[in-house]
């Protein structure tokens, strides 16, 4: 990329994705490419060995993810991208990353499901995938891009977050955005932040690359193999990585994992609002559904409905603090998802009743048209 | 309130391999050129060939915000399979392009037919150009984009070395439309 990226420019989603994590400085990427993320192992694979970096086209997804895991241990910024079927066959290592708390990115460009599903069609069907797709306790970070824009953004958000806490982040795109070519001026370099994980101080003899005690802050992460010798596996383990099944050391490893990212739920929450000051009904939406509703809002205001669109960026970990607010002024509101109804159950565990909530799912392989949004709200308005 | 009122929807639909995609490409970028937002979204099965292939591309002053057509300004039919499944997204008034070389069955009035494939063959070479010859008339009895904006995507895009007989291409498209409206 030229250094005068500002000027407006045509560009898709996935390519985007991938100067985004150019941008953030991922330096390794393995991956087996399937539609309709393709792109983003075309662009790596072309540009990462012009910049030092290295790319590798892998036998399959559960080697691509063991690949910048490995990687990721040894120093190298990662990430991989898939759809759903190489998203489930990554399943058991991102548990292994989550444990072992290293850094690394996933794209899942979500097409409809289950199994091969239909190769070339968008689905949102993969929400609780990301959360609970691998076993055992742990948190996920997973964000929604809505735009081209935001495939650039979000993952540089994604690499600076997966260093940040030294955890699996999942870019939760969708094929209507990641194929999508749209007008976008890209941010100019150093205009955004680019974060890279901590290293042990310099004359740091006692490395240790796990919490030692309760509330310690996240250690440093050495590069394996280097300076510091350390243990890494997926058992549970103790403050220098070796498998432990003491009580106390176990529950503070689980409690760690997941209490360092639950615990910034509302740091991490962004949303954007789009004419929620006056409104009674609210659309909550993510992802290229997302832009569906916002027509849909305006059809609705122009019918005398007041409705108004809360679109959530991050998906993972789910923040309830600004919907529990808005759930005061509402009385309704309508969750469309293309699957049938995933993030619609966390929106009503925190409405908690407060206000009706309506899941509006679509599954048959085609993004949602605005009159479909616009049209089931009507109804649930009673108009 | 950014209005969404200027909206101009075009559907380019073949099959698989017939070059829809880079058409939409070429015009969305154009688009751009003109200052104006352009969103392209695509729709295709999982065959590398054959098949119903489309792409649609939104021209706006303002934002964007739904990325497909619903009430298509003008369709473009390169097969009979994308002509019979695509035509009631056309809106009532919406321009109707077709392949006359490849589309027998047209039941709409007023309907366009340029044998662009043929064109393609007989003066380019080779069949692959239709989309681009496509793309010249589309532009010409549309003017939803400038022509040098369309001419600079295009020369800018296509692969190199390749670019004089694109621009011819899209100069074939744009006589052929011209010709067919003197006659009509």
């Amino acid at each position: 990329m030229s250094e005068s990226t500002v000027k407006k420019q045509v560009l898709q989603g996935n390519e985007a994705c991938a100067v985004g994590a150019l941008a953030a400085g991922v330096n390794f990427f393995a991956g087996y490419p399937i539609t309709p993320s393709s792109e983003i192992a075309e662009v790596m694979s072309q540009c990462l060995p012009l910049m030092g970096g290295r790319f590798i086209q892998m036998e399959d997804e559960i080697a691509s993810i063991a690949a910048i895991v490995g990687a990721s241990l040894a120093g190298a910024k990662v990430m991989t991208a898939t759809s759903g079927p190489g998203f489930s066959l990554m399943q058991e290592n991102i548990g292994f990353a989550a444990i072992a708390e290293v850094p690394c990115v996933i794209v899942n460009v979500q097409r409809a499901g289950p199994s091969t599903g239909l190769p070339t069609q968008p689905a949102q069907a993969d929400v609780q995938q990301a959360r609970w797709g691998t076993h055992g306790d742990h948190a996920m970070i997973a964000l929604a891009p809505s735009s081209v824009l935001e495939c650039f953004t979000m993952t540089v958000d994604c690499v600076n977050l997966a260093e940040r806490y030294r955890t699996p982040v999942v870019l939760l795109s969708d094929e209507v955005i990641g194929h999508m070519r749209e007008s976008v001026a890209l941010p100019a370099p150093r205009t955004y932040k680019v974060e890279s994980r901590r290293q042990p101080e310099e004359g740091e003899t006692e490395y240790c690359p796990y919490c030692a005690c309760e509330g310690e802050p996240l250690p440093p992460l050495a590069a394996f193999g280097g300076e510091y010798r350390y243990h890494v596996t997926g058992l549970t383990h103790d403050a220098r990585g070796f498998p432990t099944m003491v009580k106390e050391e176990v529950d503070r490893k689980i409690r760690g994992i997941v209490g360092k990212i639950e615990g910034c739920a509302d740091e991490l929450a962004s949303y954007e609002e789009f004419m929620l000051e006056d409104a009674d009904v609210l659309l909550f939406a993510y992802g290229s559904t997302a832009r569906v509703a916002k027509s849909s809002v305006r059809q609705l205001r122009e019918r005398g409905v007041r409705a108004g669109l809360l679109r959530a960026r991050t998906i993972w970990p789910f923040s309830g603090a600004r919907l529990e607010e808005l759930a005061g002024q509402v009385d309704l509101v309508v969750v469309p998802e293309m699957n049938l109804g995933q993030l619609s159950l966390e929106v009503e565990r925190v409405i908690c009743g407060a206000a009706d909530v309506r899941a509006l799912g679509k599954v048959d392989g085609d993004l949602f048209t605005p009159d479909e949004i616009a049209g089931f709200t009507m109804e649930a308005v009673g108009r | 309130m950014t209005g969404e009122a200027d909206r101009y929807e075009i559907r380019l639909s073949g099959a698989g391999g017939q070059g829809a995609m880079l058409a939409g490409k070429l015009l969305a970028a154009a688009a751009v050129y003109d200052g104006k937002n352009a969103v392209q979204t695509q729709s295709y099965g999982p065959e590398a060939r054959g098949g119903k292939s489309k792409t649609d591309i939104v021209i706006s002053n303002g934002e964007i915000d739904y990325p497909k057509a619903t009430q298509v300004d003008v369709l473009l039919a390169m097969s009979q399979a994308s002509l019979d499944e695509y035509l009631p997204s056309l809106r009532e008034g919406g321009i109707l392009v077709v392949d006359s070389y490849l589309v027998e069955r047209v039941e709409h009035e007023g309907a366009i037919g340029i044998p662009f494939t043929m064109l393609a063959l007989e003066e380019c070479g080779r069949k692959l150009f239709a989309n681009v010859v496509a793309l010249g008339a589309v532009a010409e009895l549309t003017q939803v984009v400038q022509w040098e904006s369309l001419r600079a995507a295009v020369l800018e895009r296509v692969p190199k070395g390749t670019e004089s007989i694109n621009e011819k291409a899209l100069a074939l498209g744009r006589q052929a439309a011209r010709d067919t409206r003197s006659e009509s």
